[in-house]
């Protein structure tokens, strides 16, 4: 273990060098990131054999990654904002050709309004793409939970890709003491990558990516959404065997002094953090807060999340996007739902906040925890869905 | 009619895991004109059978013979392509 100053993007990038995947295709300016700045000096300083591939667009950046993923090349790309979003038809075919690309994004606001600040308004309009999204606290989650992506994206069992998210500046550009691991323990951990049909196997020629009409398009749909829900069982064995290798403590979800509490928190990202120090501000003063923070949405840990909040008396969750469903954001759904199959069913409410980068205090999370403190006494919800942090 | 595959049991991601499977697929059914040649005016130049995207021109000890109809889409190159204009695109 080595303790180095890093930011949110540094630690991404460190984590790729120790990877050293075999190509990194990635569009580079913005809305790119710092992670692709900082890998391309480690390719230009001949410290990774990568190789590079500079592309026009977003969307060549991640049609290039198909094509040499396909070709049994371990692929990664890095993206963030509006870049995801106009690499959108190609993030859909990625999953459905089942191709283990691993993906850092940096969680910013889609325009518009024209804004490149913190919120997950771009990961969660992916969120039913069929790949599966890590959410990092901080920047040494991201390079932990990059490292764990590779092994679970190549994963027999599993075979989907991996986006690795963190928050817009707020982690990315923030510096953080964070433990690395030795270069060879990692690539240890994550092992050759080999694929069971490459483009380049010019002896046992395969096609990717034909047409599939009404015929058998429906069943490649049924394998893949088997592929997600296959993969909530097979990643606890990659964490643990992560954990084990690194002593360190990963799970689906993090639960956060929530065994005895009686509300609760459940929030994504860094938010989580200021959310902790809130909880152990109000536990000293006797009130019984918990917090949850699913480290994965998708696959969605509904078992988990189930079991981590039906015993509560009121649950807040804190939507960093809104679907503009007219019901609440994106996380507040599928926990409500989730839920629902709760036999205590306890009331929940939703926030929405920190949009565009709006920043969010531990009193903003007081002021929550005092309204489910109110729902406890008085087991009434006066709106089910609030905007925390805007002005009125 | 044989009974399709059902989602265990293809290949994932829709992938093809042998080659010349094309063979399999009639695109014949696409066409709405179809190439028909007026075989004393050709000349045996093989133009059509070098352009044609399908390989849907017949072709026999060096002679042109007509269309593979179970594949042509009817695209029209080799009635473009005819250097005598012998082949003319007709309905059906």
């Amino acid at each position: 273990m080595k303790l180095t100053a890093l930011t949110g993007d540094q630690a991404a990038a460190e984590a790729m060098r120790q990877i050293e995947p075999d190509v990194v295709a990635a569009y580079p300016i913005t809305p790119q990131t710092e992670i692709v700045m900082n890998f391309s000096q480690f390719a230009a300083d001949g410290r990774v054999k990568t190789e590079m591939i500079p592309v026009e667009s977003e969307h060549s950046a991640m049609s290039a990654c198909v094509g040499s993923a396909a070709s049994g090349a371990r692929t990664m790309t890095a993206t963030s904002a509006n870049g995801l979003a106009l690499m959108w038809e190609i993030v859909y075919i990625t999953a459905s050709l089942r191709l283990p690309i691993v993906m850092p994004v940096v969680n910013r606001a889609l325009s518009g309004p024209i804004n490149i600040h913190c919120d997950h308004s771009d990961t969660m309009g992916a969120r039913d793409s069929g790949w599966i999204q890590l959410y990092s606290e901080n920047a040494e989650e991201v390079y932990e939970n990059i490292i764990v992506a590779v092994k679970i994206a190549e994963h027999k069992k599993i075979l989907l890709p991996v986006m690795v998210c963190q928050d817009g500046f707020i982690t990315s550009h923030a510096v953080e003491g964070i433990s690395t691991f030795p270069d060879d323990k990692v690539k240890k951990f994550i092992g050759e990558y080999t694929l069971e049909h490459s483009l380049l196997d010019v002896e046992n020629p395969v096609t990717y990516g034909p047409l599939d009409l009404q015929d058998f398009y429906f069943e490649h749909k049924r394998q893949e959404a088997e592929a997600m829900k296959d993969a909530l069982k097979t990643i606890p064995a990659v964490l643990a065997e992560f954990n084990k290798t690194f002593n360190k403590s990963h799970d689906l979800v993090e639960e956060y002094k929530l065994s005895d509490a009686e509300v609760a928190i459940v929030v994504l990202s860094s938010t989580a953090g200021t959310a902790k120090g809130v909880v152990d501000e109000l536990r000293k003063k006797g009130v019984k807060a918990g917090l949850l923070k699913p480290r994965f949405f998708r696959p969605f840990p509904k078992e988990r999340i189930i079991k981590a909040l039906s015993n509560l008396k009121a649950v807040a969750v804190l939507d960093r996007s809104d679907s503009f469903s007219g019901e609440g954001g994106p996380l507040f759904s599928e926990v409500k739902a989730a839920l629902y199959e709760s036999q205590k069913r306890p009331p929940v409410i939703d926030y929405i906040f920190g949009l565009g980068g709006r920043d969010i205090f531990p009193e903003d999370i007081k002021k929550v925890y005092k309204e489910l403190e109110e729902i406890k006494k008085t087991g009434r919800i006066k709106a089910l869905v609030n905007y925390l942090g805007v002005r009125n | 009619m044989k009974k399709k595959k059902g989602w265990k049991e293809i290949p994932i991601a829709g992938i093809i895991d042998k080659g010349g499977t094309a063979r399999e697929y009639k695109t014949g059914s696409w066409r709405t004109f179809k190439p028909v040649v007026d075989k004393p005016k050709c000349i045996n130049c093989l133009q059509c059978w070098i352009y044609c995207p399908d390989s849907s021109v017949l072709v026999k000890d060096g002679k042109m013979e007509g269309f593979d109809y179970d594949y042509c889409k009817g695209c029209g190159i080799c009635a473009s392509i005819c250097p005598v204009k012998c082949i003319k695109m007709e309905k059906g």
